[in-house]
Formats: C-alpha cells, sequence, structure tokens
C-alpha cells in the first residue's frame, strides 16, 4: 500500500500538523518505505489470536474517590503562550 | 579527571559514609567535570546553583547525624522527566521553554532519598530515535569517539555515565532506548518491568511501552536506584501494587543451576561475527560460574519491529495531540485562526522524526485501516508474548547480544528511518511483552564498547541484576572507560 503526496497531506490535516511542500516530499518517499516495512507483519497468521493492547494484564489499581489536588491553576497558567484573566488566549473562533 | 568522580556510585556512597568526602566537594567535582566536558553536549541543563544548595543541606544532614545511606549521592535526570522550576525540554523545540509546575515521581523520590541533582540530559526528540540525532539541542558524542553515536534515545543519560560525568542517571525506555545506549557507551542500563515503576511525570511517547529506569557504571549501582524508584504510585494507576524486593541483598546470591536461554532468533547469521564471539565469551563466565544454557526459540520476534512500528507512532500520535500551542509549550507567531494556530505550532514546533512517527500512528488509526493496522499488531503483540512466556518456561533469564554491532557512525543512518528502526532488533520485543531487560558491558571491538542483554519474565529484575553483578565479579568490562578521559 503506497502514499501518494494528497494522501500524506490528508493525514497531515487530520494530525494538525502544517507540513510544507519539501517536507511534504521528503516525507512521502520515507513514510512509503516504513509502510513496506510494517506491511511485512501482514504475512503472520492471526487468526484467533486476541488483540493485546497491554503487557501486564492486571487490574488496575483504584485509589479512594477523594479530592488529593490543590488548585494550581496559576501555577500551570505561568507556562501558557498567552493568558487574560486566568483563561488561555486563542484567535477568535466566533465572530 | 578527578578522583571523586571515577568512583562508582557504591564507592561513593562509602566515602560519604566514611566522611572521606562531603557532598560538596563530590559535587563540585562533577560540576568541574562537566563544564570540561561541554563538548559531548550530554545536558541540555546544568542545575549548578541548586546543586551546590542540595549538597550543602545534604551535608548539614549528615553532621546531624541524620543521613540516610543515599543523602549527598549526585544523579542527573533525562530530560523527559518533569522537574518543578526547571527546563523540562524532552529534547524538542515544542517544549524548548516549558518550565515544569511539577516534579515527576522518580524526580520527587530521588530528592525525598537525599540526592542531589546536577542537571537534564540530552535525548532524542520526545525519545524518538535510536542515536540522539533528532534532539533540538543537538546530537550527542559518544565519550568512546566523538565521531560516533551513543546510542538513543537516552543517548545524554548513557553518555555522561560513560564520561563520568555523573555515576547515576535516569533514563526511559519505549524500544530499547536505555539497553541500546548502554550498550554504545560500555555502561550498565535496567529497563525495570512495564509498571515497576511509576510513569508519573514522565512525558509520554508511547504509554503502554514507556518505561522509566536507569543508566550507571555498575548493576550493584543500578540496584541502589531501583531501591528508590520502585513501587506503586497512586499517580500511576498503571503502576504494579507489587512487593518490591530487597535489590541489594540478593546481587550475590550463587547464580550456580541458574538456566539461561539463547533465542534461536538472535544467534543468526545476521549477527556480527565479533560481536557473537563477545557474546560467546559472556556465556563462557556464566557456564564457568554454574549457569546453564539452553537453546529457546522466539518464533514471532522478527515481527516485533513492524508492530512495534504501527503501536508506538499510533500511541504516540494520540498522547502528543496534547502539544497544540495553546496550553503551553511553542506557540506560531501570527496565526490567522485556531485551525492555523495548531497547524502550524506543531508544524514549526516539531522536528522530521516525530512528524513521521505522528503521521504514521495517525494513517493507522484512521479509519478503514484500524484493522490491517493496528488491531493486526496487536495481535502480533500478544504471540510474541506469548513466545516469552514458552521460553520463560524452560529458562530463568535470556540472554542475547544488545545490539547486532557497536556504535555507528554520527550521520551513518540519519537519512534512513527503517535502517535506524532496525537497530532495536533486539530490544523492541521486550517492550511489547512488557518485561525487564538488562544491557551490561560486553568489553571492547576496535575499542568501542559491546553490550549483552539480560531479559526475564516480569518483576524479575532482582534477578537480572544478580546475574550481571557475578559476571561484573568476575570481570573488569565494566571498569572500562574511553582513554581520553583517563589521560586527563
Amino acid at each position: 500500500m503506497s502514499l501518494s503526496g494528497a494522501d500524506i497531506q490528508c493525514v497531515a490535516k487530520l494530525a494538525r500538523l502544517r507540513l510544507t511542500e519539501a517536507e511534504t516530499t521528503s516525507t512521502l518517499s520515507q513514510l512509503n518505505s516504513i509502510l513496506t516495512m510494517i506491511d511485512s507483519m501482514q504475512a503472520v497468521i492471526t487468526e484467533g489470536v486476541a488483540p493485546l493492547a497491554h503487557p501486564l494484564e492486571l487490574t488496575q489499581v483504584l485509589r479512594i474517590d477523594e479530592v488529593t489536588e490543590e488548585n494550581a491553576r496559576e501555577a500551570y497558567q505561568k507556562t501558557a503562550p498567552a493568558i487574560k484573566d486566568g483563561l488561555y488566549l486563542v484567535p477568535r473562533v466566533l465572530e | 579527571m578527578s578522583s571523586l568522580t571515577k568512583n562508582t556510585l557504591a564507592g561513593l556512597r562509602e566515602i560519604l559514609t566514611r566522611g572521606d568526602a562531603s557532598s560538596v566537594e563530590i559535587t563540585q567535582d562533577y560540576l568541574a567535570e562537566i563544564s570540561a566536558r561541554r563538548d559531548l553536549n550530554t545536558f541540555i541543563t546544568v542545575t549548578q546553583d541548586d546543586a551546590l544548595a542540595s549538597a550543602k543541606v545534604a551535608d548539614q544532614i549528615r553532621a546531624a547525624g541524620q543521613a540516610s545511606l543515599t543523602t549527598g549521592l549526585p544523579i542527573a535526570h533525562k530530560d523527559l522527566f518533569c522537574t518543578k522550576g526547571i527546563l523540562t525540554s524532552c529534547g524538542s523545540k515544542m517544549l524548548s521553554n516549558f518550565i515544569s509546575p511539577y516534579d515527576a515521581e522518580v524526580v520527587s523520590k530521588f530528592k525525598n532519598a537525599g540526592f542531589v541533582m546536577l542537571g537534564k540530559l540530552n535525548m532524542d526528540e520526545f525519545a524518538m530515535g535510536s542515536s540522539n540525532e533528532t534532539s533540538h539541542f543537538g546530537p550527542v558524542k559518544n565519550p568512546w569517539s566523538p565521531t560516533h553515536v551513543p546510542g538513543g534515545s537516552s543517548g545524554g543519560s548513557a553518555a555522561a555515565v560513560a564520561a563520568r560525568l555523573t555515576p547515576l542517571a535516569t533514563a526511559t525506555d519505549t524500544g530499547g532506548s536505555i539497553r541500546q545506549p548502554a550498550a554504545f557507551t560500555g555502561t550498565s542500563g535496567l529497563k525495570p518491568t512495564y509498571g515497576r515503576v511509576s510513569r508519573f511525570g514522565m512525558i509520554a511517547f508511547a504509554s503502554s511501552l514507556d518505561q522509566g529506569g536507569l543508566i550507571a557504571q555498575t548493576a550493584e549501582d543500578l540496584a541502589i536506584g531501583m531501591q528508590i524508584i520502585s513501587g506503586h504510585d497512586n499517580k500511576d494507576s498503571t503502576s504494579a501494587l507489587i512487593e518490591v524486593p530487597n535489590y541489594e541483598s540478593l546481587l550475590n546470591d550463587s547464580i550456580r543451576g541458574l538456566t539461561i536461554g539463547l533465542p534461536d532468533e538472535f544467534f543468526d547469521s545476521r549477527l556480527d561475527t565479533r560481536m557473537q564471539s563477545q557474546i560467546e565469551e559472556v556465556i563462557r563466565i556464566f557456564t564457568s560460574l554454574g549457569a546453564n544454557t539452553v537453546s529457546v526459540s522466539l518464533t514471532h520476534v522478527a515481527e516485533a519491529i513492524p508492530a512495534y512500528y504501527v503501536i508506538a507512532p499510533a500511541e504516540a500520535s494520540s498522547n502528543l495531540s496534547r502539544f497544540d500551542g495553546v496550553r503551553f509549550g511553542y506557540r506560531a507567531e501570527k496565526p490567522i485562526d485556531l485551525t492555523d494556530l495548531y497547524e502550524r505550532s506543531r508544524g514549526e514546533g516539531f522536528g522530521s522524526e516525530v512528524k513521521r512517527r505522528i503521521l504514521i500512528g495517525t494513517y493507522a488509526l484512521s479509519e478503514g485501516y484500524f484493522d490491517a493496522y493496528y488491531k493486526k499488531a496487536q495481535q502480533i503483540r500478544r504471540l510474541i508474548k506469548q513466545d516469552f512466556d514458552r521460553a520463560f518456561s524452560l529458562c530463568d533469564l535470556l540472554l542475547s547480544p544488545t545490539t547486532p554491532s557497536t556504535a555507528f557512525a554520527l550521520g551513518e543512518k540519519s537519512d534512513d528511518p527503517v535502517a535506524m528502526y532496525l537497530e532495536d532488533i533486539y530490544t523492541i520485543a521486550t517492550n511489547l511483552a512488557g518485561l525487564p531487560g538488562g544491557s551490561f558491558q560486553a568489553g571492547l571491538i576496535d575499542g568501542l564498547p559491546a553490550g549483552y542483554q539480560l531479559t526475564g519474565p516480569a518483576f524479575s529484575e532482582s534477578k537480572i541484576l544478580n546475574a550481571a553483578h557475578k559476571v561484573q565479579q568476575a570481570t573488569d568490562w565494566h571498569t572500562h572507560y574511553p582513554e581520553e578521559i583517563r589521560n586527563v
């Protein structure tokens, strides 16, 4: 299965990733060689094999449902690129 | 090099306990070495003032008779572990302005044990790489040869330990990122069982594969560090509620009767002949210590690489969606609308390897391709785990080379992602199965280090460290360090 430049642009859009023209070209051949390598797994017979999502099939440990976190909004917002009155600023979405 | 910085962690612990040197003196010597070896590019941030201040506090605690065994020992953290108030870049332009508001659990645990942090270590961007060449902060050089890579993604951790710029470094391993650089730099590295060590505050790459661990000079030093970081953490529900053994006290157990499995698939014609003879020498030492060997088969191990390069990018594409230029990290200038803000912040903030993996992951998870890629890869993951289960019904530990050959040259594979991915042939299956694995020194080939890998059943870290320690007691490979340093 081989990808075209248009496919790459489509996937990049899904991933919210802007690629330059030059990047699209260089990425194309690299992604296709990676996909060729990945396609080698199609030769393995996996009929009836249950997918393994997680290495340790243990029951997750649940903690007691109580509030442990303190409000650290100011500390967290210190690292934000743009804030105002405790809100994150982004370009206008609604007119 | 100062006489203090050539010590192992265990050696420094003795020096502090005896009072032969203070933590401030030790810290000063390491800071001087770090400064003298800026050429290796191992550190992204050196926390000089904080280090000296905490060393001073450690000395006061010791003077008051309240020191623990580890009070005042130095450590450096891979720049993937969040450190409160200190740049945590993950090797990326995306986080090149990120001052973490909190500490990772691993960082807290070392702090609470009295360790002095020297700084933050260079790494492949978002831990995606096997050569440390994808770092936004430039490649790390291998202390054994400045024209060779130190391996990756924990290349800064491994090179810093090899160059004796820190006695202990944290590291992480998603597909071999602790073991491969340990092998390339002549150090000892342990990737613990998935769930043994909290991932809280580790910047996520592939959450079902990532595991924090350590790089040091010896198995004994790894045991000291593992005692501190192992165990359940309420803040990471995937950390296992399983008892932590006393790693150090088990180091000297006899390995007479230990059965070591040699996977057929790892000793085939692709293996470099000189690497093979180094590994045969390791096997001979194990045999002389009373261990037995048995041939085993990991039938599906060849498919581990394609399965991994579906699962890891799929998880990464999801994890890295949090970097959107809104709440933290890099933000593109003058966005025209919200989509432009997202797309350009990510397009400009991520490097090319990270973008490749996000694209592969997004593609594999997209409508119509899920069964052919993600589900197929997860089925293969099950088959690989079953292979290991079968192998461990016949043996206690598996032994193999860590890498097919010694460190490759800088630039040699950087334009060929598939060649770079194939580097991880011996290490990657371990992550898919969530098992613990260690890489330990196996001598030199043409002046560059070789490493052997021990893999064990889940939660068998103590057995791996015990076996490696016995070999280190019978050899001097772990005492070698680069000539350039020896002559300073």
